[in-house]
């Protein structure tokens, strides 16, 4: 594995909060353009808390557009309620989120959200599923890569649906309902449905919990390509990842957060691919 | 891409899910099936031909409404399986689109099942109406749909509730009880032929729009709410 | 308590007490005897458990609208809302076993389904199923919950009240503007006004505690929670349940 992202695309990180040790190596925030004007993900002093036990614990996080960043830690360590809180499915209890500069229940349909549901229907199958979610954009469905922009709306779905399926190595002509498909289908399919959404901002919650090796390679390779271009709203794509495979997710890591407790402990560039040698962990990757 | 569009496609994935499991349609049929043939043991229908006219448009309506209330409950289940549901909180298709495909797919079900089961309820309590029988055509939609349209908002609200099964009677059937009185007193007015039916259909109608309108609106609320 | 709300309850209290004088001094009633006395008490109960809904629709609105806007605004409409739907629950209940006094004096029977009878009842199950509801939800949704279903019951109620145009009725004509045959004596009208000002000043009061103790409470979960926040440890068997969350 020797293919990451591109490391010119420096990302802005900043971390505060008396636990936190201030990283030293990080390039200086950049703001040239008007998107970077607004940081991707910005969050302030943020707490969420499930009747007395504290799942966040004032975190503070800014993240630049363009940014791919993963979080490692334990199970409880807040990973989860972190992804949750900045799509905006969970509301902090203390502190302020934005994404791109907006509250994140004021922007629907540029963050896409992977959990370990699949939230695909498991009575219908992968190719029903996703023409059902490319039904559901509001942009006129533009063609991923595009040489089918004519025929009828639903044919363009179907499409766009077949198209998704194919990248992430599913066929999409597969007569078999979600419900009957693998632990890794499954994750395909639902990596193939959060990609469709074309989103600005990509949130994934152990995308490769339950995938053998090879499964979790060919998704990081296309995690890789999906994220080399821009959205069709122009902007760099940002990523925000958790594991607790951390050699596994390094190809797409720029820089890695450890959490513990609620909080964010530490703050690192991975060092760049090229200067790393030896194999990744294979012990890890098999479940 | 408009409105119109994105709620066909949420109504034509709900009919395709209940054509593939079939467990609404299935269920309410029976239960209703079930509450007209207990009614029948309560009282005698054959002996009482008046009587029975005065009051199966009130059986009719009640074996209906604890169907649907069957139906209702599951209705979100489909979304909440594999948290679908917050896939659709992420999307950027209108909230209330999702709401009206499936009340509308709910409406379809109460309906097939209205269907179904207006036959066995004219033999079983040996009914002949005495007013105009076509008004049931207008009475009968209208009141699925104040049912279906306040049962699915609620059925949706009771998500985020501890016991939500206890709950959607609980706060259906209070809220739908204007809609209640005007569909029993039109249908009653139709089998009897004794009143006009004209003002409870104008009362189920301004209900339909005032509720339709107040879900519609406040549909986005209920989903995002934590 | 604050020294203005000492002074508001002494002045409630002396209303009440006037007001008792007065229902109490009022001419007999010429069919019903003393019995009717009653009245003075069903009637603004009655009336005033159709305006506390309204407050508490309002409060929910304003909920709403601060919701995303201003947390502490809005947790002080919720805790309105809350207060004015338990007062409401509180006259109409009152309001209830008054009028089937009432009626057991007036028409020999506890109840009768006629139209307003039952709008008031609808009235009164509408808001102990908001309470009911606002009871069965999880913390941290029941605001937003409780005001959707707020809104829905104040619209109920008008539909609700329509029917007593349409549909036959046993309850005496409407008190005011209920017609040609409707009103009362004008010997009875200082009884029945000042009982009306006396008791929606209680009414106003109890809201006013409510309020308060609600309140209270809030801030106490908010310091409490402020209270964990700043704790340092955070024990590992309350750190699995996050996971299962």
């Amino acid at each position: 594995m020797t293919i990451g992202r591109d490391p010119t695309v420096a990302p802005t990180i900043e971390l505060e909060g008396a636990a936190v040790a201030k990283p030293g190596a990080l390039p200086p925030p950049r703001k040239s353009s008007a998107a970077e004007a607004s940081a991707a993900v910005k969050l302030q002093r943020v707490s969420r808390l499930y009747g007395s036990f504290v799942a966040l614990r004032e975190v503070s996080l800014q993240l630049a557009p363009g940014s791919s960043v993963v979080i490692l830690g334990e199970n409880g360590a807040g990973k989860s309620t972190l992804l949750k809180v900045v799509a905006g499915l969970h509301a902090p209890t203390y502190g302020e989120v934005t994404i791109f500069g907006e509250s994140p229940r004021d922007l629907r349909g540029s963050v896409a959200y992977m959990s370990h549901a699949t939230m695909l229907y498991d009575e219908l199958t992968g190719m029903e599923n996703l023409t059902y979610f490319a039904g559901l954009q509001n942009s006129s469905p533009q063609p991923m890569r595009s040489n089918h922009s004519s025929g009828s709306r639903k044919a363009r779905l179907r499409d766009r649906a077949a198209q998704a399926l194919r990248e992430v190595g599913l066929d999409p002509a597969n007569p078999r309902r979600v419900g009957e498909y693998s632990q890794g289908m499954r994750q395909r399919a639902s990596l193939a449905r959060v990609l469709l959404s074309e989103p600005d901002l990509l949130l994934l919650d152990e995308p490769f919990s339950n995938l053998d090796l090879g499964s979790a390679h060919s998704m990081i390779a296309r995690l890789l390509a999906h994220l080399a271009q821009p959205s069709p709203r122009g902007l760099a794509r940002t990523l925000l990842l958790t594991t607790h495979q951390a050699e596994l997710a390094r190809p797409l890591a720029q820089s890695t957060l450890t959490m513990n407790a609620g909080r964010l402990v530490s703050l690192r560039q991975t060092p760049p691919p090229q200067a790393d040698g030896d194999t990744p962990a294979q012990r890890e990757g098999v479940r | 891409m408009n409105y119109a569009q994105h709620v066909l496609t949420h109504l034509r994935k709900d009919l395709r899910l209940e054509w593939r499991t079939k467990d609404s349609i299935n269920g309410m049929l029976f239960f209703a099936l079930l509450v007209v043939v207990v009614l029948a043991m309560a009282f005698d229908p054959a002996s009482y031909p008046d009587m029975t006219r005065q009051i199966s448009g009130g059986l009719l309506w009640v074996a209906l409404l604890f169907a649907a209330m069957t139906a209702l409950n599951q209705s979100w289940a489909r979304e909440t399986n594999n948290s679908v549901l917050d896939a659709h909180r992420l999307s950027e298709a209108p909230a209330s689109a999702l709401f009206i495909g499936k009340a509308l797919a709910n409406f379809f079900f109460v309906t097939a099942v209205e269907i179904v089961l207006a036959p066995i309820f004219t033999v079983f309590y040996n009914l002949q109406p005495l007013g105009q029988a076509w008004k049931l055509l207008l009475v009968l939609p209208l009141g699925t749909w104040a049912l279906v349209v306040n049962g699915t908002f609620f059925a949706a609200l009771s998500l985020r509730t501890r016991n939500r099964e206890t709950l959607l009677p609980l706060v259906l059937l209070p809220i739908s009880m204007p809609a209640l009185l005007a569909m029993i007193q039109a249908t009653t007015a139709v089998l009897t032929g004794q009143f006009e039916p004209t003002l409870w259909i104008k009362v189920l109608l301004a209900y339909v729009i005032v509720f339709t309108t107040a879900c519609v609106l406040l549909f986005q609320t209920v989903l995002s709410a934590d | 308590m604050p020294k203005w709300a000492e002074g508001w309850f002494a002045l409630t209290v002396l209303a009440l007490i006037y007001g008792f004088y007065r229902a109490m001094a009022a001419p007999r009633e010429a069919t019903m005897g003393n019995l009717y006395r009653v009245f003075f008490y069903h009637l603004p109960h009655a009336i005033l458990s159709f305006v506390f809904p309204y407050l508490n629709l309002a409060a929910s609105f304003l909920y709403l609208f601060w919701r995303n806007r201003n947390v502490e605004r809005a947790a002080a409409a919720d805790a309105f809302a809350l207060a004015s739907a338990e007062v409401t629950v509180l006259y109409a209940t009152i309001g209830l076993a008054t009028g089937m006094l009432w009626g057991r004096a007036a028409w020999g029977i506890w109840w009768a389904w006629d139209a307003r009878m039952t709008t008031y009842l609808l009235l009164w199950l509408l808001y102990v199923c908001y309470l009911l509801v606002r009871s069965f939800s999880s913390t941290g949704q029941t605001a937003v919950i409780a005001a959707v279903l707020a809104i829905f019951a104040a619209i109920d109620i008008p539909i609700c009240f329509m029917s007593i145009r349409w549909w036959r009725t046993q309850h005496p004509a409407a008190v005011f503007g209920g017609g040609a045959n409707s009103g009362i004596d004008p010997s009875m009208l200082p009884a029945v006004l000042w009982n009306m000002v006396a008791w929606a000043m209680w009414g106003a009061f109890l809201v006013g505690v409510r309020y308060a103790i609600e309140r209270r409470r809030q801030q106490d979960a908010n310091a409490e929670a402020l209270g964990i926040l700043n704790q340092e440890e955070t024990t590992a068997v309350l750190r699995h349940r996050l996971e299962e969350a």
